[in-house]
């Protein structure tokens, strides 16, 4: 019972998390974004990836505040811990919303963190703990989550045998919106509980009649009055019960269990003919269910006390042939899944992409293994189990991926290097040879700006003469010199015309001086720009050779790791997943080993009653005779 | 409380099946209880449960044993992760393109095809469900790959159909310019009413 709701409380947890994160609003971050439509999917494991992923990276940032995952922080922590809890990874869960918890965050993402925690502590059935962290919730509470948390806490006062706490929280959420339905039923059971039976009645009565839209609301007012009919029952008001049992839906999921019990109840009130119709429109539905198998005798029993002993002996028959086959078919299942069949079919995967599996499982040709998986699934040791195996089996088929990508990892590593080392000499020649080059380039750039601003303070006009004008100088003072050794008139008048032009050479240099010191800063900021785009092809170069060489080389130590890891991972796949599988079959023989032993107990109950109705049908008959 | 044992007394041969254990606890305290399956639907007549304690104890150990395998896929995973993006998509050259749907918008969409400087590099057909994650703002990576840093010319493609069942295509080209850091570009998809039926951002 206690798993019951366990199974109950992921499901609630699933809608709400599914539900919160869609209510992200304008997304700034893609990879949050990208976590979220694996989540809206229900691929909790892929969502979870992601959202590791990004929120390990948010968190290694020295300035997380300038990562868009910062806009979704608060979100995304609760989101990780909801995919965990969906992915039912209970543990990592509990410490992700505990993390969130402790740490210095707003009042109201604190109070809701309270109570997905407390939410946490009831499916683990932890009750103590839940209300704790209920009682942590104090002062601004988000929107739209209030009737929430006084919903839990009516269940965590239920569960604890605190109904007359939970009758008190559950009055104040009496037509409370997200609840209907569920807020009035909830009240009955706890009046029930608080052995407050005709006040339970009167609750039931309205939670029976609430006027609602969605099937999970219109499904719980079905169970409402399937339970009231079941408590007027219990006190002899068989007419009021047939009424409650009458409002219950004839296609919604409490049906079958409707129809049977209307049909006793109208039994018990001495209505045969009234039993008849409610269990003449259950023994034609699908006869795996438990309650159309009890149908197949109650109504041929209802016959009986009708004194329409023909027919009844009939429908004993039908139903005789109906349980043996059963029964036959109980047989073949439990022996097609100790042949291990059962497990293969499970994990078919063109089954498992649709959304109605368990019930397309159940109808294919040959397979009587899952015949019964429906009824199966009615266990919650059984659905666990198979979750869990399931689970176990998307992760094995993970695992056998990467294990093959490894090998592709290196094909890729092997190409690379076998592409770029033999090209690197040649390469690294050239680099050398244009690094030298640049490098004494970058050393005449910075002589010449050094010499510029020295000529700020201290004019140098020969140091802005061209380099026709240097060779004219150079061969002046080299005529001059050689003018000096030699006398004569002849000399004298070479030497006044050497000076001449020297003179020349020097006025020139004087007053052109500021254009060409000015010309030589406007060649110095060229020059500049040329550096730099030298600089940045440098760059460039520098890290295409860099990425060249980190395509293939420091990741022999991470595959080696890695691939390690998940070998090992693959073996301790294998073995939890055969023990797994072994409970898994083991639960599902014994469930299918009760449903049989009801099978032959119904069978022998009908032989007996068809023998039993032919008498009566061929006394009758001979009464009859006699009269006429 | 067994309500339905009433029955074992009052028609002792048929009442095997009766013992369906119907506690307030149990039934539902809990909202929404059977959408998780039609397991409590069986549950409320046939909860027998058969498993004893020993089954249990196994399967409570066996449960934390399978949730530790997942915490360990996941750390593998986020290794792996790692090593792929550093080995395939190197940064320089890493491009990622997303998918996402303007808010409140009402396109359906059902395929998108993406080309880079003339050449295909996604063509995605969106089932209900993915149509669905997205439209609750969900985002899809529909593209990883390299492209050299420069200019590029990106295709985008989407057909699908409005409000009222009507088909609807539309192609844009956007420039793509790729620099030395990764490049993460958002492609956000609206029907004609928004006015911008594609636009392309980076993210």
């Amino acid at each position: 019972m206690r798993t019951i709701k366990t199974n109950v409380g992921v499901a609630v947890a699933a809608l709400l998390a599914v539900a919160g994160a869609a209510r992200g609003g304008d997304l700034k971050d893609l990879h949050f974004g990208e976590a979220l439509y694996y989540a809206h999917q229900g691929q909790y494991l892929e969502a979870l990836e992601r959202l590791d992923a990004e929120l390990g990276q948010h968190h290694d940032l020295d300035e997380p505040e300038l990562d868009t995952l910062h806009f979704h922080i608060g979100e995304a922590e609760f989101s990780v811990g909801d995919f965990e809890l969906n992915y039912r990874m209970h543990h990592r869960a509990g410490r992700a919303i505990k993390a969130v918890l402790e740490s210095n965050v707003d009042e109201a993402i604190r109070n809701e963190a309270a109570f997905r925690l407390a939410r946490i502590h009831f499916q683990k059935d932890q009750l103590d703990e839940a209300l704790r962290a209920l009682d942590r919730i104090s002062g601004r509470i988000p929107a739209g989550i209030e009737d929430e948390i006084e919903f839990l806490r009516a269940n965590v006062y239920l569960a604890s045998g605190r109904p007359g706490d939970a009758v008190g929280v559950l009055k104040t959420l009496q037509g409370a919106d997200g609840l209907t339905g569920f807020a009035e039923y909830n009240l009955g059971i706890a009046l029930l509980q608080d052995k407050r039976s005709q006040d339970a009645v009167d609750q039931l009565n309205r939670a029976g009649q609430v006027k609602v839209r969605d099937d999970a609301s219109k499904a719980i007012r079905d169970k409402s009055n399937l339970i009231l009919g079941d408590l007027l029952f219990e006190s002899n008001d068989f007419d009021r019960a047939q009424l409650s049992f009458d409002r219950v839906r004839l296609d919604g999921p409490y049906s079958n269990q409707a129809l049977l019990r209307a049909g006793w109840a109208a039994m018990s009130a001495e209505q045969y003919d009234r039993a008849v119709v409610p269990w003449s429109v259950l023994v034609d539905r699908d006869v795996t269910d438990g309650a159309v198998q009890e149908a197949l005798l109650a109504l041929p029993y209802a016959y009986g006390k009708l004194n329409v002993h023909g027919r009844s002996a009939l429908m004993y028959g039908r139903a005789l042939e109906t349980f043996r086959n059963e029964r036959e078919r109980v047989d073949a299942s439990i022996e097609s899944i100790r042949d291990g069949k059962f497990l293969k079919a499970l994990v078919r995967e063109e089954i498992r992409q649709d959304k109605d599996w368990v019930i397309r499982l159940r109808d294919l040709p040959d397979s009587p293994e899952t015949y019964y998986l429906t009824a199966l699934m009615a266990s919650h040791d059984f659905q666990t189990a198979l979750q869990n195996y399931l689970d176990l089996e998307d992760v094995r088929r993970k695992l056998e991926t990467w294990q093959g990508s490894f090998a592709a990892f290196e094909d890729v590593i092997a190409k690379r290097r076998a592409n770029y080392e033999p090209l690197l000499p040649e390469v690294d020649a050239k680099f050398r040879e244009l690094d030298s080059q640049i490098r004494l380039r970058q050393e005449q750039r910075t002589n010449i700006e050094k010499r510029l601003q020295g000529m700020l303070t201290m004019p140098r006009p020969d140091y802005l003469a061209t380099a026709d004008e240097r060779i004219v100088r150079e061969r002046l003072n080299a005529i001059e010199s050689a003018l000096k050794t030699q006398e004569g008139p002849a000399i004298e008048a070479l030497q006044q015309r050497a000076e001449r032009l020297n003179g020349v050479l020097t006025w020139n240099l004087r007053t052109q001086y500021h254009e060409r010191f000015t010309a030589a800063y406007r060649h110095l900021e060229e020059l500049n720009a040329d550096i730099a785009r030298m600089t940045t092809q440098y760059q460039s170069f520098v890290r295409a050779r860099q990425a060249a060489v980190h395509g293939y080389t420091g990741y022999d130590t991470a595959i080696t790791r890695l691939r390690r890891r998940v070998d090992d991972e693959l073996a301790r796949v294998a073995r939890v997943m055969a023990r797994q599988g072994n409970v898994l079959e083991i639960v599902a023989i014994t469930e299918l080993g009760l449903r049989r032993d009801r099978l032959e107990s119904y069978e022998s109950q009908a032989r007996y009653a068809v023998a039993d109705s032919y008498d009566r049908a061929t006394r009758a008959q001979a009464d009859e005779g006699v009269q006429q | 409380m067994r309500i339905g044992l009433y029955l074992l007394a009052r028609y002792p041969w048929l009442s095997l099946s009766r013992i369906f254990s119907v506690t307030q606890r149990t039934t539902n305290m809990r909202k929404i209880s059977w959408t998780l399956s039609f397991s409590t639907l069986g549950a409320l007549w046939f909860s027998v449960s058969c498993a004893d304690d020993s089954y249990r104890a196994q399967m409570k150990g066996l449960d934390e044993q399978v949730q530790e395998i997942k915490s360990d896929v996941l750390s593998i995973d986020a290794e792996l992760r790692r090593l792929e993006e550093k080995l395939l998509y190197p940064s320089n050259t890493h491009v990622a393109l997303f998918i996402a749907l303007a808010k409140d918008d009402s396109l359906r969409v059902d395929a998108v095809q993406i080309q880079i400087d003339g050449k295909l590099a996604a063509h995605y057909i969106y089932s209900f469900k993915e149509l669905e994650a997205l439209q609750k703002g969900g985002v899809q990576r529909i593209y990883t790959g390299n492209l050299p840093t420069g200019s590029h010319r990106l295709d985008v493609s989407v057909i699908g159909k409005l409000d009222g069942g009507k088909d609807y295509a539309q192609t844009q080209s956007f420039a793509l310019d790729k620099g030395i850091e990764p490049k993460l570009l958002g492609i956000t998809l609206a029907g004609p009413a928004s006015g911008k039926s594609i636009a392309v951002s980076d993210w």
